[in-house]
């Protein structure tokens, strides 16, 4: 479907690409001011973005662009509500579903109504008020070292409840929601499979089959996953449905095919959305409109996956060939909403947290 | 002229000095740690329901309490344990000459620098499920399972605060035990005394100042440990400072995390004040002697194994697992995984020659020079500024203790240390949020937060130096018509040169390893090499995992160098005119 999808928007993207973007042409040569106006953007640690589409962006408004890197998501959000009035920066980008609603309920960020809206599939688009806008999403998936299972002749999990199987007994490491946005990610996924509360009874099945907590992605993915280079000791990691691509991309030695895979089957998968906003109190609203259309441009949408391993919502946007060639695209995410979540997540994290502490 | 009594004038003026030493170091903590702080605890807890509902919440909930008594257990073992390894690596660095003396004390302040995440794989592949030691155990043993469980326990907490605060011991004491006139204890053995009874009644004595500092800040860092007990602790063993971020970035209860940070403020000031009065109490001046004087060769059989086995431990504990990180990053693996796929496949530059390539094309990368570059330049930054600040407030402290400036501000000087980073990074932001100090994006926050943590190490390592000067040397001085500037850079500076470098590689080596604040403030264009570590890691893939590893090889060798070049400074020894 993707592929179609892709196909379909190659032309779209032609047509798009060719249209004057609406608020935010160049001005007209002779009002160009002699010094660049500068644009801040506050973005979380992961961000990233070729050298050459940012400076398209500065030459296009002749403006610099500042990023501000603020610690994890959960950080910089922290640090966007605590500034409300005289904000760090114009832009705020990388606010996930997981933490929408708190973003939107600290009233941060200001409605833009960006023409490009219209190209972006319905239900990405959370927030009617459109104060905080999709620009990309990720699946948090389950990933498993190939080889591993090769070897034992045994099969992959192809289900969140094939986990708790004894057949699967101490191969899965997890990280802890309280502490990492991707374990968060997880922990919504079994609640999505298994409901409020039964999700708690199939952690307690997990801990019976000796699943490994550990405190972020770093540790379980390069220290504890056996097929990461770090060559840990357990073969499935909750990653990204990314992550084996990126296993070619980035392979020391490059291997044949990605030496492991992600568990793509439905109500596996946890989609992350991110967003952008425009943060309250700006004084460079004309400039942070711009950033926005720009975020939401074929340009910097084809840009995302190999800056920063995610996917594009704009249809138009292609992907590299790397992707159709490795990326396995998850079947149905588990689907939970943000409201859902914003109104259950402290609550969902401390029952967990009472079950694993236990 | 005012008219006075002579008395008077002299006390009014020495107040008025003890005023102007404490003057800069006290603006400088007021405008970047206590405003930050109170504003950001006002925020957080003018959004709870009332003003006192987040403390009783704090104290009436089991959990709470159960990591306050696990924040005490783990520091005190921690630190007992340090002071177990630190402490005869002190005497025997500050007694003995020996070849590979400066090596050594290179090479064990090598781990304070390192990246939590990194030292955190090091020690798992030492010693995880399916690390060098468990499958060499079972082997032996012919176990079928490794029998070290080692993540996610207490001892891998003990374990990673010992390898990482032992050379504060090493450095504090064995300094100051290198000073101490062995003629002293040679007096107690004439006269009759036992070894032990020298060790009880004299050495440890004399060199309870010391110790005492070197406990303290020990005891600080491993009371506020973050990433250790986050990478090895698990989701089961939680420190104050891991509860303050949890509630902060995980649940969003900012009311919660301010009353819990108060009360990890309340718990260090009642540490910090302890340590105050008990060290003014004990403190007392002494001759110093140059090191040349008091250490000995290692000569005799029984000396040289004793002395060879400590080593061994010392090597053991603190520098394999960064031999085995140096190792890895050049080390070319298999891309077939699973477990019976031979790993290791030669040697290869590959990791290394990959950081000067920009793969991604992205605007934020920087070559390793750059990020080398910069962490040099931040920790230049904060040695000048932690010891203009703390050379001022540990000559107060030297001269005045009693006066009650230096009784109040001493244990302020301590706060930082006790300070949990999520929260003052987060005051930061609300804080210096106005010209002339809207410096909330500026690279010149990240010496300043350096010098917070730095400072308390610089006035430590300075204090007992300061104080052991005998008032005798300085009057005399004085009589011969020396000025107060002359008697400070003709007495006291040669006196405290040891001291000043000692105070100078704590700060380097705070500054080059530091990452929890760095993170939240430095600039992207400008990452320090932890923060490039840490960019590495994040990412999946085999080149970035070796890029990672060839960075932290890097930083390990960059801080060697380093302080194998403090070492060398040529500066005046203690006692030498």
């Amino acid at each position: 479907m993707i592929r179609a999808l892709l196909a379909a928007s190659i032309l779209m993207g032609m047509l798009t690409g060719c249209a004057p973007a609406p608020a935010a042409g160049p001005p007209p040569a002779a009002t160009i001011p002699p010094f660049p106006s500068i644009l801040t953007v506050m973005t979380h640690d992961s961000f990233s973005i070729s050298a050459a589409v940012l400076a398209e962006f500065e030459r296009t408004h002749n403006a610099k662009v500042q990023f501000v890197k603020a610690g994890d998501a959960g950080t910089m959000l922290n640090k966007a509500i605590l500034a409300k009035g005289n904000p760090l920066a114009d832009v705020l980008y990388g606010v996930d579903n997981t933490y929408l609603s708190r973003a939107l309920r600290e009233g941060i960020l200001e409605s833009y109504d960006s023409p490009l809206l219209a190209d972006v599939p319905e239900e990405m688009r959370l927030d009617p008020e459109n104060r905080a806008l999709p620009i990309d999403y990720g699946d948090v998936c389950l990933n498993y070292d190939k080889a591993y299972f090769a070897e034992r002749r045994l099969a992959p999990p192809n289900s969140l409840d094939d986990l708790a199987q004894p057949e699967y007994k101490g191969l899965l490491v997890v990280e802890d929601p309280s502490t990492s946005s991707t374990g968060l990610a997880f922990l919504i996924a079994t609640v999505g499979v298994f409901g409020d509360p039964g999700y708690l009874g199939y952690w307690e099945a997990l801990l019976a089959n000796d699943v490994l907590i550990v405190s972020g992605w770093e540790t379980a993915y390069n220290t504890e996953f056996s097929g990461s280079s770090g060559r840990g000791p357990r073969p499935v990691v909750v990653s990204y449905g990314s992550s084996p691509v990126f296993e070619m991309v980035y392979a020391a030695t490059p291997p044949s095919e990605p030496p492991t895979a992600a568990v793509v089957d439905s109500d596996t998968c946890f989609r992350q959305i991110e967003f952008a906003g425009i943060l309250v109190g700006t004084a460079n609203r004309p400039l942070a409109e711009a950033w926005i259309d720009f975020m939401l441009s074929p340009t910097f949408q084809q840009d995302l996956p190999l800056q920063m391993y995610v996917f594009p919502v704009h249809p138009a946007a292609q992907l590299d060939p790397i992707f159709q060639k490795y990326y396995a695209v998850p079947d149905e995410p588990v689907s939970v909403s943000p409201q859902e979540i914003d109104a259950n997540r402290e609550a969902w994290i401390k029952a967990w947290r009472e079950v694993v502490l236990r | 002229m005012p008219s006075g009594s002579p008395p008077e004038t002299a006390r009014l003026r020495s107040v008025a000095r003890t005023a102007a030493l404490w003057a800069a170091p006290l603006a400088f903590l007021a405008l970047f740690y206590a405003l930050p702080m109170a504003q950001v605890l006002r925020l957080s807890l003018a959004r709870g329901t009332s003003l006192g509902a987040p403390f009783v919440e704090a104290f009436a909930s089991p959990g709470v309490r159960g990591v306050l008594g696990f924040t005490f257990l783990q520091a005190s073992l921690s630190t007992l344990l340090t002071l177990l390894l630190g402490l005869p690596g002190a005497y025997l660095l500050a007694r003995y000459a020996f070849r590979g003396r400066s090596a050594l004390l290179a090479l064990t302040s090598v781990p304070f620098v390192m990246p939590t995440l990194v030292v955190g794989a090091a020690f798992q592949a030492l010693l995880g499920p399916r690390g060098w030691v468990n499958l060499g155990l079972m082997a032996l043993l012919g176990l079928s399972q490794p029998p070290i469980e080692f993540l996610n326990s207490l001892g891998a907490i003990l374990l990673a605060h010992v390898f990482y605060n032992t050379t504060i011991v090493l450095r504090l004491v064995g300094d100051f035990w290198s000073h101490l006139d062995p003629r002293i204890e040679a007096a107690a053995r004439t006269l009759g005394a036992s070894r032990w009874q020298v060790l009880r009644r004299v050495t440890l004595p004399l060199l309870f100042p010391a110790i005492a500092a070197a406990s303290l800040l020990v005891f600080l860092f491993d009371f506020t440990s973050f990433g250790v007990i986050l990478i090895l602790g698990g989701p089961r063993l939680a420190t104050l400072e891991v509860e303050i971020y949890n509630q902060t970035v995980g649940l969003f209860n900012l009311p919660l995390a301010a009353a819990l940070s108060i009360l990890q403020l309340a718990c260090t000031l009642a540490i910090t004040v302890a340590y105050t009065r008990l060290a003014a109490r004990i403190s007392r001046p002494i001759s110093l002697r140059p090191r040349r004087l008091t250490q000995q060769p290692l000569l005799g059989l029984r000396r040289r194994l004793a002395a060879g086995l400590l080593v061994g431990v010392l090597l053991a504990l603190l520098v394999t697992p960064l031999v085995a990180l140096a190792a890895r990053s050049v080390t070319r693996l298999d891309p077939v995984r699973g477990q019976t796929a031979p790993t290791a496949r030669g040697l290869t530059t590959d990791y290394y020659r990959e950081l000067w390539v920009n793969r991604r094309e992205s605007v934020f990368y920087v070559p390793p020079s750059t990020a080398v570059g910069v962490s040099l330049a931040y920790a230049a930054a904060t040695v000048v500024l932690s010891l203009a600040l703390g050379l001022p407030a540990a000559w107060a402290l030297a001269y005045r203790p009693a006066s009650t400036v230096s009784r109040l501000f001493d244990p302020l000087l301590l706060l930082p240390l006790g300070t949990s980073a999520v929260t003052l990074g987060l005051g930061f932001i609300v804080a210096l949020n106005r010209p002339p100090f809207d410096l909330r994006a500026s690279p010149v926050l990240v010496p300043l937060a350096h010098t917070l943590v730095a400072l308390p190490f610089v006035v430590r390592s300075l204090t007992p130096a300061l104080r052991s000067i005998r008032p005798r040397l300085r009057q005399a001085a004085a009589v011969l018509g020396a000025g107060p500037a002359q008697v400070v850079a003709r007495i006291d500076l040669p006196l405290v040169g040891r001291a000043l470098l000692v105070a100078a590689a704590f700060a380097f080596s705070i500054s080059l390893g530091e990452f929890g604040a760095t993170a939240l403030i430095a600039r992207p264009e400008f990452p320090t090499i932890p923060l490039m570590i840490y960019r590495f890691l994040s990412l999946p893939g085999a080149l970035n995992y070796g890029q990672a590893l060839a960075l932290s090889t890097i930083l390990m060798i960059v801080c060697a160098a380093a302080m194998l070049g403090i070492e060398r400074l040529r500066i005046a020894d203690v006692g030498e005119f």
